[in-house]
């Protein structure tokens, strides 16, 4: 689903780079923590997934896709595969529930009968049912991450990018957050989340990559947090 | 779904950008009126030309009883040497320029003279001293400077006129306040591309975060600048409008009410000119929004 072969990013010329020669498969189904301190290069990692950025060195495959390859006008197909969570949610502020989830289809060219059954369905698996007129200010942190989910999953995309979605959460709502994705993950969602909380790692027990100064230097099954820890 | 969509934004973006809107449509108005102006000018010209030059007509003035010109020393001009000029217009290499000779003896140049002086000023005057004329009308009015070449310096002819000269001048200053009303259009239209511009630049600005999700959920390119490049091309197009509005009232009431009224022996322009001008000010408003966009957009909403 995703694979990187020796990929390398330097965005500036004679500057340490910030991905080095980094090698990972990630299958389909996979549930996958990215770990690292800030600036291991977790970030350019998912940039090179969702080819915001290109490698400067190896190749990046996604979805059957070989990046480097991928010409600009392609590039919106490839991001329809991919949905994708951040830890400042990026709801729209003058949207609804609903109209935010209902953006991501409009803008795809989506027909309106789809969206209006679609949606609904979203919000009931991240379960929202029936706050889909409140406004994202009017959410607790938690269930605006929860719209955030839906709208990045009501396309179904194979793959679910997560950076950092608990970060702005705090322990009980980010357990709420993680059963919702464990839950997308079962239904064969590749899911690849960086994190810093070691705690959530710690419990979800599954497969960890850890970067550190741009090198791959942990590749785990049912892993932890930090090793040294254990 | 999609195009409601594009309208809606479209709407939203306008209504959020409303004085940005308003001075784009006012400088393209104003930058277009002129565009229309000069175009309306250049137009009257030609109006002119085609009606005034069918009527002109070169004159050759014969020699007189007493003239200071050097050429009619030798005194009047005779029988024969206005036969020979005659046949130098209807026979020779003049042939195929020369429409039609009309000839003015003294006594009617006189007549024609006397008719037009209601007030009697010129009454001592005799047939003697007046000229006979060969007066020509032109196949083709631009050709008038190979006739007179080919006349003047003929024994027997004074002097060759051509009525053109009268009507050069206004010409030149109509061509003149073409040319000054080009060129405020020229710095107008720049100013309403740069305001253009910085336009689309807020709007984009403003709608930073619908569009780095529309990125980011997979959505095209043109699906994303398509509202922003309608938006320019809306306000553009409104601005097209009022100038078009401007240029037809102005013709109504300066030309069609007032001039027309007042001197009446000029072919105007009318309100149809200013229909054939509409599209071409339509095309420029949307083709000067497409360019401004497409320089824009490429930096703000890149894939």
């Amino acid at each position: 689903m995703i694979r990187l072969d020796n990929a390398t990013k330097v965005y500036k010329r004679g500057a340490r780079p910030a991905l080095d020669s980094v090698s990972v498969e990630i299958e389909r189904g996979d549930f996958v923590f990215l770990v690292g301190s800030s600036g291991s290069g977790k970030s350019t990692f998912l940039k090179l997934i969702l080819r915001e950025e290109r490698p400067t060195g190896g190749d990046v495959y996604v979805a059957g896709r070989h990046l480097n390859k991928l010409s600009a006008w392609r590039v919106p197909h490839l991001r329809r595969e991919i949905g994708a969570v951040f830890q400042d949610f990026r709801l729209l502020p003058n949207k609804t529930v609903y109209q935010n989830v209902a953006f991501a289809l409009q803008v795809i060219g989506k027909s309106r009968h789809h969206i209006q059954s679609t949606v609904p369905e979203m919000l009931d698996l991240v379960g929202l049912s029936g706050k889909e007129r409140r406004m994202p200010h009017e959410l607790s942190g938690g269930e605006q991450q929860r719209v955030a989910i839906a709208r990045a999953f009501v396309n179904h995309p194979p793959i679910l990018l997560c950076d950092e979605p608990t970060g702005n959460l705090d322990p009980g709502t980010s357990v709420g957050i993680m059963r919702l994705l464990d839950r997308i993950n079962r239904t064969g969602t590749t899911v690849l989340m960086a994190t810093h909380d070691d705690e959530i790692v710690d419990q979800m027990r599954k497969r960890v990559i850890e970067l550190r100064g741009g090198e791959l230097v942990r590749d785990q099954d049912r892993g932890v947090y930090g090793l040294e820890r254990v | 779904m999609r195009l409601r969509f594009i309208f809606g934004e479209v709407f939203n973006g306008l209504r959020r950008n409303t004085t940005m809107a308003l001075s784009v449509v006012l400088v393209t108005f104003v930058s277009l009126m002129f565009v229309g102006a000069a175009a309306l000018t250049q137009m009257q010209i030609d109006q002119l030309k085609d009606d005034w030059y069918g009527k002109v007509e070169i004159s050759i003035f014969l020699c007189p009883e007493s003239s200071r010109n050097e050429q009619c020393a030798e005194g009047p001009v005779t029988v024969a040497q206005e036969d020979d000029i005659r046949a130098v217009l209807e026979d020779g290499a003049l042939q195929d320029l020369v429409q039609k000779v009309y000839y003015e003896s003294r006594e009617e140049a006189y007549e024609k003279f006397v008719a037009n002086d209601d007030e009697g000023i010129w009454s001592s005057l005799t047939p003697e001293q007046m000229q006979p004329s060969f007066r020509v009308k032109l196949a083709d009015p631009e050709q008038y400077q190979v006739v007179a070449d080919a006349t003047e310096g003929l024994p027997g002819v004074d002097v060759v006129r051509d009525q053109r000269e009268i009507f050069s001048e206004l010409f030149r200053f109509l061509n003149a306040a073409t040319v000054i009303a080009a060129a405020l259009a020229i710095v107008m239209l720049i100013a309403a591309m740069l305001l253009i511009t910085t336009t689309i630049r807020l709007s984009a600005l403003s709608r930073r975060r619908e569009t780095q999700i529309m990125r980011m959920v997979g959505s095209s390119r043109s699906l994303i600048q398509m509202p922003f490049m309608l938006e320019g091309a809306v306000a553009a197009t409104g601005g097209a409008l009022l100038a078009i509005a401007g240029l037809f009232f102005g013709v109504r009431y300066m030309i069609d009410d007032w001039l027309k009224s007042s001197v009446t022996w000029v072919q105007y322009i009318g309100a149809q000119d200013v229909w054939n001008v509409a599209p071409w000010l339509l095309v420029i408003a949307v083709g000067l929004a497409a360019v401004a966009s497409l320089v824009t957009l490429g930096r703000y909403t890149r894939a």
